[in-house]
């Protein structure tokens, strides 16, 4: 880590330069399906990135964190519906919301390990959905029209496409700079040595259980964040963002980008629905290519783009 | 009384189907360490051979042989080609490498039997309702679907319990190293282990064909709750997966039938009709959480005899 | 005497039908190096979980320092002072020699529910982890990746982990294994620097670190204890003879 001019953080700098600079190039050429796209990716991103710390960084592999998009997104979207349209009122829910479900979930989750949490996380998640799909109310399984934008009053106007994409990055890069402030304080210290050997750090007199749930709580919080703005760029959200596939995709980008690297998520996100997209403009079966491709970066590109990066580094 | 009847044989029938699912799965991850998600895409792929098969030959049993006798082909093939690759390694790299092959069956399919979903229509001397209880009448083809597989249930059971390669299955689910110091060809069982789970799901697939419509993805959901059965039972064990998977095919069943019943006669019917789907679809989850609450090992664990 | 800093009062504990540990009583004195020996599969490894907590007794009870403490977790056990050594390397292999030290001394230093502040920037962990390491010699070592250390100085960093813990009492599962003679002759002589300052639990297979060592010997044979008692007495105990013969293993030199 004492070398800062390296392949990954030449990489990271380039990719955020990029995204900073995106609308401008937008703006010029004209071309608005590009910070359409973007923004999207950009909120995933988020997403990946708040799924890295526990995977990356916790070692606590989920695959029920599309829930916390969903959670997120209908918080938005059933207070809006009600009448309640500020954003000062609508993201605090969501936040809160995505946290009191992630302390359940993950109070019961964090009573097992290795692939049993796999399969109830993915369960859970599984479970939230159809609750989604049962709630008439709000759309059941069609889903719930956003009408109207969450309101910032005058500080923001959700509505402005290259404000919007502003705020989606800077939530973004908000959270990857509170990872990285966690990841090295006290707590991420001691969330770190659990992955590594949680045996070790109970009997040096760290009460595991706990430190793993308050992780799992933060990545579940900040995930319902991207949620909160993905309902915002869509208009709408469903039952179909916790699909369980949701869940899938977020975290083939953690370990495409690479697990456990602080920008890795976010490489992943833009290469994941970059290609996704790229593959779908030269054939409608996009997923006949995709998914061989996974099962190559498995067998053969472990530690993902950023490791392959890691290694260019070291010659 | 009679729907009653009628909700449990159908609770049951879905349970020993999914019992089908969840032992191939619990069967290749106690023994080869390998978590499969794709072995709902073999479910999948067990109905749409059927469809298939029977239309061409016109025959429902000669068609069910043979999608049978096809997805156990696949089912090797898929082992041999890249999933005996994956034996070793990180729980989390099965996880994706898996996924990936479920985006590739899903755009497979796709491909070749189109987006619209398929139906497997049953032949006449099945459809006929057989009195099972005197004037209690069950459709014919399900009554079937729970002979087969309780048979096949006690055929694995003989076979896990009774034979020599049964033996080292079992050798295998708690003790991986020991099948090596035995001098057995590793692969080869490897490869029959995850044959045999593949057939298993395919027969599962074929046989809720008829009753549901053959489509994209209808083996993905069928998959989760399988999940939910090896943690209600017990990762590694057949006979946890076996009693699991009756339970909560007859608790998801009638849970659907009687439910907003019974809410209703407890709220008001507005709030019941606003809750019951929900909490229906919740119930086994719900199961599930108590389970691991109670006992987060599973109730029947496989290291515990 | 006074009350002894760790009592074991009719240990039990059993794995199916074999009975692992059998009513083990154990005094240690404050103070003490006490030895536990025994052939392999006398239950030594299974006695050590139990004290430090990665195991559940089947009935007894454990005191330290007065307290019962027979079902506490164990990361409280190692907040009243109690800290083990692993018979088989247990470090954070990714981690640096300095952070796992560090981490052990951030487990005793207030809560770790900090969030922003640099861990590592925290001179009061830093200093602690540098002085356990400069305990047991690897101060020079402290910015190399655990995964990197020979198997030795991995042990010696096992020390300077439960060390960092500031234990009271100190339970070592054989410190010695898989070290060649030099390395060996330098863990005796670090540990004669440590029983001054800390109570020590030793299991250990090699007799002539024991028998220099030890002020006290206990001797398990298939969980149970036959013998408790000063060396020279246990070297005399006809029981102990015939315990390590039958099962081929003698007292005196061994490796």
């Amino acid at each position: 880590m004492k070398d800062k001019l390296n392949a990954r953080n030449l990489v990271s700098a380039l990719l955020v330069a990029g995204l900073l600079l995106l609308p401008l190039y937008s703006q010029a050429s004209g071309n608005v399906f590009v910070l359409t796209l973007f923004t999207r990716i950009v909120i995933l991103a988020l997403a990946a990135a708040s799924l890295n710390l526990i995977m990356g960084y916790g070692g606590m592999m989920s695959f029920g964190h599309a829930a916390y998009l969903g959670i997120g997104g209908y918080a938005v979207g059933i207070l809006a519906q009600e009448g309640f349209g500020s954003g000062f009122l609508q993201f605090p829910v969501a936040l809160a919301a995505s946290a009191i479900y992630a302390l359940v979930i993950g109070a019961l989750s964090l009573r097992t390990r290795g692939v049993y949490f796999i399969m109830i996380t993915l369960a859970f998640a599984q479970m939230a959905y159809y609750v989604a799909s049962g709630l008439a109310r709000y759309g059941g399984d069609d889903g719930l029209t956003v009408y109207k934008r969450s309101d910032f009053g005058g500080l923001i106007n959700l509505s402005n496409r290259t404000q919007f994409y502003y705020l989606c990055l800077a939530c973004l890069l908000g959270v990857v700079f509170l990872i990285w402030r966690i990841v090295n304080s006290r707590f991420g210290m001691v969330v770190q040595g659990l992955r590594s050997n949680e045996q070790r750090m109970q009997a040096i007199g760290f009460p595991a259980k706990r430190y793993k749930l308050m992780c799992f709580v933060i990545s579940g919080t900040l995930c319902g964040l991207a949620g909160a703005l993905l309902a915002n760029n869509t208009d709408f959200v469903s039952p179909a963002v916790m699909y369980w596939t949701r869940s899938g995709d977020l975290m083939v980008m953690v370990i495409l980008g690479g697990m456990g690297v602080l920008f890795g998520p976010v490489v992943g996100a833009v290469a994941y629905l970059l290609l996704e997209e790229l593959l779908s403009q030269v054939t409608e079966y996009w997923a006949l290519i995709m998914g061989p491709l996974l099962l190559l970066v498995v067998l053969f590109a472990r530690g993902g783009i950023m490791g392959l990066l890691g290694r260019l580094n070291r010659g | 009384m009679l729907l009653v009847v009628e909700q449990f044989l159908n609770g049951l029938q879905f349970g020993l189907l999914l019992f089908l699912l969840a032992a191939g799965l619990t069967l290749v991850f106690g023994i080869m360490d390998l978590v499969n998600l794709a072995h709902g895409s073999l479910y999948m792929m067990g109905a749409y051979f059927a469809a298939t098969f029977v239309a061409w030959t016109s025959n429902f049993l000669l068609g069910a042989m043979l999608a049978l006798g096809a997805t156990l082909l696949l089912g090797i093939v898929l082992e041999f080609t890249t999933l005996r690759h994956l034996y070793g390694r990180d729980h989390l790299d099965h996880v994706l490498a898996t996924f990936g092959l479920i985006l590739f069956f899903n755009e497979a399919v796709r491909l070749i039997w189109g987006p619209a979903g398929l139906a497997l229509p049953l032949p006449a001397w099945l459809t006929v309702p057989v009195a099972i209880l005197p004037g209690i009448y069950y459709p014919a083809y399900r009554l079937a679907i729970i002979v087969v597989a309780l048979a096949v249930a006690l055929l694995l059971y003989l076979g896990v319990m009774r034979t020599r390669v049964g033996m080292l299955i079992r050798a295998g689910a708690s003790n991986r190293e020991m099948i090596g110091a035995l001098g057995i060809n590793i692969k080869l069982l490897y490869t029959l282990v995850f044959g045999l789970g593949a057939a298993l799901a395919g027969l599962a697939g074929l046989m809720q064909a008829p009753i549901l419509t053959v489509q994209i993805g209808m083996g993905e959901n069928i998959l989760i709750l399988a999940f939910v059965i090896i943690v209600i039972g017990g990762i590694g064990s057949i006979r946890g997966a076996f009693l699991a998977a009756i339970f909560v095919g007859i608790i998801d069943t009638m849970g659907r039938a009687f439910l907003p019943n019974l809410l209703r006669q407890m709220l008001s019917s507005a709030a019941a009709s606003t809750a019951a789907p929900a909490l229906s679809s919740m119930l086994i989850y719900l199961v599930m959480a108590i389970v691991l609450v109670v006992r987060p090992e599973g109730l029947f664990p496989a290291n515990r005899r | 005497m006074a009350d002894p800093l760790l009592r074991v009062e009719n240990l039990v504990r059993r794995f199916g039908g074999i009975v692992a540990t059998d009513h083990v009583s154990l005094d240690v004195a404050q103070g003490e190096l006490h030895a536990i020996i025994g052939p392999n599969g006398a239950g030594k490894t299974t006695l050590i979980s139990q004290l430090t907590g990665h195991l559940t007794p089947d009935s007894g009870s454990i005191y330290l320092g007065g307290r019962d403490i027979s079902h506490l977790a164990a990361y409280r056990r190692s907040a009243l002072g109690l800290a083990r050594s692993f018979q088989i390397t247990s470090l954070l292999l990714d981690f640096t020699v300095a952070d796992n030290v560090a981490l052990a001394a951030q487990a005793h230093a207030g809560h770790s529910f900090s969030f922003w502040r640099n861990a590592r920037k925290e001179s009061g962990l830093r200093m602690a982890a540098q002085a356990a390491l400069e305990r047991v010699g690897l101060a020079h070592r402290a910015g190399v990746l655990v995964s990197r250390l020979s198997h030795g100085e991995q042990r010696e960093l096992e020390l300077a982990v439960a060390l960092a813990t500031k234990p009271q009492l100190l339970l070592l599962d054989e410190p010695m294994a898989g070290l060649g003679v030099t390395e060996s002759a330098r863990m005796v002589k670090l540990l004669q620097e440590l029983r001054k300052e800390v109570t020590i639990v030793l299991v250990e297979h090699d007799m002539n670190a024991v028998f220099a060592l030890a002020d006290r010997i206990s001797v398990l044979v298939y969980g149970r204890v036959i013998a408790s008692d000063v060396p020279s007495a246990i070297r005399q105990n006809e029981d102990v003879k015939r315990a390590y013969l039958g099962d081929q293993h003698v007292v005196t030199a061994h490796g």
